[in-house]
């Protein structure tokens, strides 16, 4: 038993955080049916791609994001593909969609319509700006998501431009917060008996989200202050990332407390001056940057392994900066089972980042690789009831023309 | 319609940013969250960093854990830490004292009448306080217990101590972001990883109630925060995964080598000393947008280059084609680019400085911010949900919530301790406003 092994979703997302929403319910036991178009999910073009060759059954940002669901090819432009998904809604718990607003209600599938075929379900958009608004149809992309509502202002050098984070991190964080958002729809559904539609828009998950952004607005509020972007590095004793023998470390707040700190570092003589433990003194810039250079020393004779080692049983905060290689390395990781494999009929054998959470019951299990493109049509299809004559025709129109 | 989670009772048990968020998340869908709060105990980086700051400590802290009302201590600080702040409204906290037995025989009985125990302690934290998951079960054989160990509850890590940058750190996100350029140094903290276990933790509490229904079993779930990151990488790692390849920051490039996608300087009021400087983000994905560009910029002889006009040569000559935008963009106002490039169907927007956020056209019509009081400080303006829900509105129906502010409610209401026993636990020091005259 998987703790959503009794529900189902009707999937028509596409790209990287409406499917790394449904992903999360698929893990858990959900029956995600994928509905792509007939040439696919955009991120079945997206890379990276096994041997670099662009494939759409060969990308490993698809393989991650959609397993354990099942495909089904659908043009819903056709009365048929219309009345398709309709079908499919008629026995699904939810329903997500992640098209530009208004895309649904010119299908003949908007809101009015899923409801009317099944008053229990309930709907979740998920668009770049949200439904309603002047900027409503307006595109974004992971950097312009993340520089008009994330935390990009405060990122990076002061004489500099604003960074952004790594691959597509901020849609990914959207992503899982529509994951919540789902679960939070089916259990309206449960305790109402009836469906609701959720309007989710990419910006607000991330200005009503956690890193910084909302803190901020408030100390604006409270006291004028506004977030400077700077590096941390070594304003604090210590504070931010430094250069060791291998590679970098990160300290951030680790001076917080110097006791732990002097115990880290084997109490050396150089940390005893009594100025270092002064509470006045430990904002001077000078005494920073005096104690500082003598931290750099102790780190450039040490590993970013051996540092961390001497941090985690002095119980200082650290990490160190970890290459892929390193991490798929990591026996700490590799011991604790942190790694899937899977068995793909394109890319082979995969592994891959499994189970995100570990339930005691009825947590993540694999059931199957990501879909080939349309592998579930037939089967969904007459599961659902559906003539020969109607899939023949449904299938006849999910093809590509050559 | 009712809530979502109306009726479930959640205890919160959460330090600093990711457990905090997740209850709030579920506060926000209808869950009674109830926080336990130790007046001879501060938390570091919940209510702030220390209970009675000094004036130096706040200055010296960045602007989100130091901006207190009117940048002072001023008094109960503890109420006013922004990031808590944050993460507090629709909770209720009450005071207990947990290192002495009749504190925990409060929690105990709590714990009999709640469904959900949350806590991202440091690890070794909850047990030297005897709540273990044998404990909480005992008291409630139903109980959902959530833990969230930096890197997990057994292997060489287990212990390490880390907020959400030092795992980032380790999950490989801090050589993956940053400039291309510099040493990654360079990097400002991050904690997208508290974000992504916090909805996530939010994610696995429902999905947990949802099949305790069916089996009337409370279960332990364990988030290893690390673990849960990486799928914020999800290229970084398969791309390691299926080539061995190990890739490197890229700036504010695009990872699926779309050009140009960059963030550009704008006409801006002031510099970045004050916070003035303004900026946007361009970021065009094919050979049609590129030339809707070009023609927005008034086709000027550099973009007509025949050596831009494809993906692969706009990839090739990236840095000279982000200087010759920047060489136009630095002319006009954010928002002016913004909807000029939006007009023809270009992405772009603003890098929106915090107290910019509050004027946006597009969070102004949507209603994002609400109004709310925190108890001792005037009416603001708070970012509001997560998502609009249509049916079961999110609501916030009590402010970001004071030291102490339910122990009444907590008492009285829901454990119904009798007056003498509440008597005595007061003349105790477990029920209190204030952090005692002890804690720093």
């Amino acid at each position: 038993m998987q703790a959503l092994d009794n529900v189902t979703v009707l999937d028509l997302t596409h790209h990287i955080a409406g499917p790394y929403a449904t992903k999360l319910l698929a893990d858990f036991g959900a029956d995600v049916i994928k509905i792509e178009r007939p040439d696919g999910d955009i991120a079945r073009r997206l890379g990276p791609f096994k041997g670099d060759v662009p494939h759409i059954e060969r990308s490993g940002l698809f393989f991650f994001l959609n397993l354990n669901k099942r495909s089904v090819v659908i043009d819903m432009k056709t009365p048929e593909g219309r009345d398709a998904v309709l079908a499919l809604a008629a026995k699904a718990d939810l329903v997500v969609e992640n098209f530009r607003p208004g895309t649904m209600e010119r299908l003949g599938l908007g809101w009015d319509a899923i409801h009317a075929a099944n008053p229990r379900a309930s709907m979740i958009s998920i668009s770049n700006y949200g439904a309603t608004g002047p900027y409503r149809d307006y595109r974004t992309s992971e950097l312009v998501l993340y520089g008009y509502a994330g935390e990009m202002y405060s990122m990076g050098l002061t004489d500099r431009e604003p960074t952004k984070m790594a691959g597509t991190a901020a849609l990914f964080e959207s992503g899982a917060s529509a994951a919540a958002a789902l679960m939070g729809a089916l259990w309206g559904g449960k305790v109402n008996g009836a469906g609701q539609w959720v309007d989710i828009a990419l910006t607000e998950t991330h200005a009503g989200g956690v890193d910084r952004r909302h803190a901020t607005a408030i100390a604006y509020q409270f006291s004028g202050r506004k977030a400077l972007r700077a590096a941390d590095a070594a304003n604090g004793m210590p504070q931010g990332i430094y250069p060791c023998a291998d590679g970098y470390v990160d300290f951030t707040a680790a001076g917080l407390r110097p006791d732990r700190v002097d115990d880290m570092l084997g109490f050396p003589e150089w940390n005893q001056d009594p100025k270092y433990r002064d509470p006045v003194l430990r904002f001077d810039p000078t005494v920073i940057e005096e104690w500082n250079a003598n931290f750099l020393l102790w780190c450039l004779e040490r590993t970013k392994r051996e540092i961390w080692a001497e941090a985690r049983r002095a119980k200082v905060m650290c990490g160190p900066l970890f290459s892929m290689k390193d991490l798929f390395e990591d026996d700490h990781f590799r011991g604790r089972g942190f790694w899937a494999k899977a068995t793909h009929a394109e890319l082979g054998e995969v592994e891959f980042p499994g189970r995100p959470l570990i339930f005691e019951e009825g947590g993540w299990a694999l059931r199957r690789p990501a879909p080939l493109l349309g592998e579930h049509t037939r089967e969904v299809l007459e599961e659902h009831g559906f003539s020969a004559a109607a899939i023949a025709s449904i299938e006849a129109h999910g093809r590509v023309p050559a | 319609m009712k809530k979502p989670l109306e009726g479930v009772r959640i205890i919160d048990l959460c330090v600093v940013w990711a457990g905090p968020f997740a209850t709030m998340t579920m506060a926000d869908l209808g869950a009674e969250v109830i926080k336990p709060e130790n007046p001879f105990v501060f938390q570091p980086m919940t209510r702030g960093r220390v209970a009675r700051p000094t004036q130096l400590m706040l200055d010296a802290g960045n602007s989100w854990a130091g901006g207190l009302p009117g940048g002072v201590p001023g008094e109960k600080p503890w109420n006013y830490s922004p990031t808590f702040v944050s993460l507090y409204r629709n909770k209720r906290s009450f005071t207990v004292d947990l290192r002495r037995p009749e504190g925990m025989e409060v929690l105990r009985k709590l714990v009999a009448v709640s469904d959900v125990v949350y806590e991202n302690n440091a690890t070794g934290t909850m047990e030297s306080l005897g709540i273990t998951y044998d404990w909480l079960r005992e008291a409630n054989p139903r109980i959902i217990f959530v833990r969230v160990p930096a890197y997990g509850s057994t292997g060489p890590y287990y212990n390490a101590r880390a907020l959400g940058v030092h795992l980032e750190a380790v999950m490989g996100h801090s050589l993956l972001r940053g400039y291309d350029d510099t040493d990654p140094s360079t990097n400002t903290a991050i904690y997208s990883g508290d974000y992504l276990a916090g909805v996530q933790g939010a994610f696995a509490v429902m999905s947990a109630l949802w099949l305790r229904e069916r089996t009337g079993r409370g279960q332990l779930i364990e988030i290893g925060q690390a673990e849960n990151a990486a799928a914020m990488f999800t290229q970084a790692v398969m791309d390691y995964s299926l080539n061995g390849r190990i890739q490197e920051a890229i700036g504010n490039r695009d990872v699926n080598g779309r050009y140009p996608c960059g963030v550009y300087p704008a006409l801006s009021p002031g510099t970045a000393a004050t916070m003035d400087d303004h900026w946007v983000t361009i970021h065009v994905e094919t050979d049609a947008q590129w030339h809707a560009l070009v023609r927005v910029m008034g086709s000027p002889d550099w973009a007509t280059d025949p050596r831009f006009d494809t993906n692969e040569g706009r990839q090739s000559h990236a840095r000279e084609l982000d200087r010759h935008i920047a060489s136009y963009t630095c002319q006009h106002d954010d928002y002016e680019l913004m909807h000029r490039l939006q007009a023809a169907g270009i992405a772009c927007a603003p890098v929106l400085e915090v107290s910019r956020m509050f004027d946006d056209a597009q969070l102004l019509e949507r209603g994002f911010f609400r109004e709310q009081t925190v108890e001792g400080t005037g009416p603001r303006k708070y970012a509001g949900p997560m998502w609009n829900m249509t049916g079961t509105p999110i609501e916030f129906i009590q402010p970001p919530v004071t030291f102490g502010e339910h122990n009444d409610y907590v008492y009285r209401d829901v454990l119904g301790l009798p007056e003498d026993e509440i008597e005595a636990l007061r003349a105790g020091g477990h029920i209190a406003t204030e952090y005692d005259a002890s804690v720093p």
